[in-house]
């Protein structure tokens, strides 16, 4: 494939008519969340379905899921890198925005669960170290930070190109300017960059396992049944490769139909994804083993609430359909070559990513749900917890706030790396031959 | 020089008033004028003709115009640090004997009537409890544990709640951010929200917030039983002990050793040694501050007399 061809087929191109009505579909979902938000400042955190005893509700578990799948920049940009994983060019650019753009809103969710966001500023006033909130605060900013750098210092070889190929004086052109014109490609900026990465990606594995241990450790320092438990920050980071594998194998299905990448993104990377979708799934069900088994089996009594409500009661329907469909389908799918092809593993990603939410939502409610004292002398609405539709609309605004930084960052920029994948393609071209 | 603050504790901008107030009180001393007249002449206050008599600081018995003197704004009594820091040489304590208690919520009623509870949320639960299917039931009433290894403080990222040097567990309304965290946190499930904005007199909203009284109660933060400081400072006892009619709750001094209901006062450590106290959740390692007495030899039967 020539130089040429390349650029032509991964520039940055128009919304098309379905590119609109989908940017504009996910504008009217932010839109309402922000109205419901809206009405929960005004108003008070009682528009919502949280009550005493269910204090955190599908905003948290929300959080817990933002986290969890901003973990995949990490593991295809800097965990490939390192192993030497050749095929990850064209997913690193894809994984990489999902991570900025569920970071970012993981701290924006987070501001949304306060009963009063204006006092945000108190945290760094009067923040004390000791609180594991603040441990997120820090590693939160710290995961953003060079989340941004990595994605970020790859596209600096593309800018000249968006450069060239925009209209000449257009507002996207100055923007572009603006962000990369210092870039002049010369062989010691490249050794910079190049080294910068180089040191992100092993930077940035500690800061990943940390930010989603540091999550798990929010609950896990709580005097609480279902979350007393020293295999949370294992559980968590491991439950947190597999949605990002999941939704990177989605993500990679939609841009490769959206703007007709099959040449770039082809069944070897389906097949390869879906493999290390296989292994984190088994992962992730090994320490949902050690996470339910064992507690199950003494069954004390501070447990048996939570763990009865999951495994028989209220929950249960919820649990079974996150273990089953959310892990083993996609394992027992995924296993066969044909379940590989793009198509199954679209739905497998997608049934991943579904069931990672529910999951979430799994670690919070019931646990709250089952306090060491008895829940008594409260009205009704104390004992069960439902989210209300003002809830529902921010948390899904928020869900839409993510897919619409990924739909007009790849408005702007090229989904995946020109400028790597041409030269990739040279470097291949004399070892072929 | 003397730090004014720690003889009358004032906040920032009321202390600099009330500097300049001494300053000019000093000069009162040494000048035949009152600095009332002074100032109010700068500030073109017509007299009125009505006079009043004040004692200046230092004994003069001074004449001046009503029309010169200003009303000044509420001022709390204690100062926020003050609040924070607690009453020095105290620990209060707590004892809460379940063989006197029949579940007749007059400690929840009067809690909730002093400090603005929202409607159906208490400080106070009482909860029927049974340890075994075959041990007798009995009656729970549960404050605040105020722990001496408070989980509640350990997460809170903004110091909004906080352990005093007296042993009460606070907590400022107006540092409060909502996360909620201390709510997850406490394993006696004793900490409130105010989800919605809180119903009450305007003559309480327009006070200003004060740890010791909890009140007024601010929408989006976290609220709980705080023992009343408050009265402790007056000398007198948290509103659910003096609430009940069965003596039921015990306060005092852990370090003068004596414990009160009201009408009985006992030595704390005599009581919790002969009636074998006990405190909940121990395994925890929460040290809370309130003790049970077992419910044995019951004054009253087990049954829900408020339902029947």
């Amino acid at each position: 494939m020539s130089s040429t061809k390349i650029t032509s087929d991964l520039l940055p191109q128009k919304f098309g008519k379905t590119g609109r009505i989908w940017t504009a579909f996910l504008i009217l979902l932010c839109l309402n969340g922000l109205y419901c938000y809206y009405k929960q400042v005004t108003l008070g955190l009682g528009i919502t379905g949280m009550r005493d005893y269910a204090s955190w509700g599908i905003y948290i578990s929300n959080f817990v899921f933002f986290v969890a799948i901003s973990l995949v920049g990490s593991l295809i940009t800097a965990i490939f890198r390192l192993t030497g994983v050749e095929w990850r060019t064209p997913l690193t650019r894809i994984s990489e925005i999902i991570a900025v753009s569920a970071i970012l809103f993981a701290s924006i969710i987070i501001i949304v669960d306060m009963g009063r966001p204006e006092r945000f500023t108190h945290l760094f006033l009067y923040g004390r170290l000791q609180s594991p909130i603040m441990w997120d605060v820090i590693v939160i900013t710290t995961y953003l930070t060079i989340s941004i750098l990595f994605l970020y210092f790859p596209l600096l070889p593309d800018i000249p190109i968006l450069i060239k190929n925009s209209k000449p004086g257009s507002r996207v052109q100055k923007f572009y300017k603006f962000i990369g014109s210092f870039w002049k490609g010369t062989a010691a900026q490249f050794k910079i960059s190049e080294n910068a990465v180089k040191i992100i990606s092993v930077m940035i594995i500690p800061v990943a396992l940390a930010i989603h241990t540091v999550t798990s450790w929010l609950f896990a320092t709580t005097f609480r049944p279902g979350w007393d438990s020293t295999n949370f920050g294992a559980y968590f980071v491991s439950g947190a490769f597999l949605v990002g594998a999941g939704g990177v194998v989605v993500a990679m299905y939609v841009f490769r139909r959206a703007y007709k990448l099959e040449a770039y993104i082809t069944d070897k990377h389906f097949n390869n994804m879906s493999k290390v979708v296989v292994m984190l799934a088994l992962l992730y069900l090994y320490f949902n083993i050690n996470e339910y088994l064992v507690p199950a089996f003494k069954m004390k009594k501070a447990e048996e609430h939570h763990l009865h409500s999951l495994f028989t009661g209220h929950f249960s329907g919820l649990f079974w359909s996150a273990i089953i469909l959310g892990m083993i389908v996609p394992v027992v799918v995924l296993l066969f070559p044909k379940g590989r092809k793009p198509f199954p593993a679209f739905l497998m990603g997608i049934l991943v990513v579904i069931g990672a939410w529910f999951k979430r939502f799994l670690i919070v409610t019931p646990t709250m749900l089952s306090p060491f004292l008895p829940m008594y002398d409260v009205p009704e609405s104390y004992h069960h917890y439902i989210p209300t539709w003002e809830e529902w609309s921010i948390t899904i605004g928020s869900l839409a706030g993510t897919l619409l930084i990924i739909t007009i960052f790849t408005r702007l920029f090229p989904i995946i790396p020109i400028h790597e994948t041409i030269e990739e393609m040279e470097h291949s071209k004399p070892e072929k031959t | 020089m003397v730090d004014l603050s720690k003889i009358v504790p004032l906040s920032p901008i009321q202390r600099r008033d009330f500097i300049k107030g001494a300053l000019l009180a000093g000069l009162a001393g040494c000048t035949p004028h009152d600095p009332f007249t002074n100032e109010a002449k700068k500030e073109n206050v017509q007299p009125s003709g009505e006079m009043v008599k004040l004692l200046s600081t230092t004994g003069e018995i001074i004449e001046v115009d009503k029309a010169y003197l200003k009303p000044t704004e509420e001022i709390p009594s204690i100062s926020n640090m003050a609040e924070r820091m607690g009453i020095e040489g105290k620990k209060f304590v707590m004892v809460i004997d379940l063989s006197r208690c029949r579940n007749l919520k007059k400690c929840q009623e009067a809690c909730n009537h002093a400090h603005f509870v929202s409607d159906f949320q208490n400080w106070i639960k009482v909860y029927p409890m049974q340890d075994a299917e075959t041990t007798a039931p009995f009656w729970q009433p549960t404050t605040c544990m105020h722990c001496d290894d408070p989980p509640c403080v350990k997460v809170c990222p903004v110091d909004a709640t906080f352990k005093r040097q007296d042993g009460i567990v606070g907590i400022d309304a107006d540092r409060c951010i909502g996360c909620r965290f201390c709510m997850a946190a406490c394993p006696y499930s004793v900490r409130v929200f105010n989800w919605d904005k809180p119903i009450i007199p305007q003559a309480v909203k327009d006070l200003p917030y004060s740890i010791e009284t909890s009140c007024p109660p601010k929408i989006g933060t976290v609220s709980k039983c705080d023992f009343c400081p408050d009265m402790a400072r007056k000398g007198e006892l948290p509103h659910c002990v003096t609430a009940c009619p069965n003596g039921v709750f015990f306060f005092g001094d852990i370090y003068e050793d004596t414990v009160t209901n009201g009408s009985e006062t006992v030595r704390f450590s005599e009581l919790i040694r002969d009636r074998s106290g006990y405190r909940l959740m121990e395994e925890l390692g929460t040290k809370p501050s309130v003790y049970y007495l077992p419910p044995v030899d019951r004054l009253f039967p087990f049954k829900n007399e408020q339902n029947s």
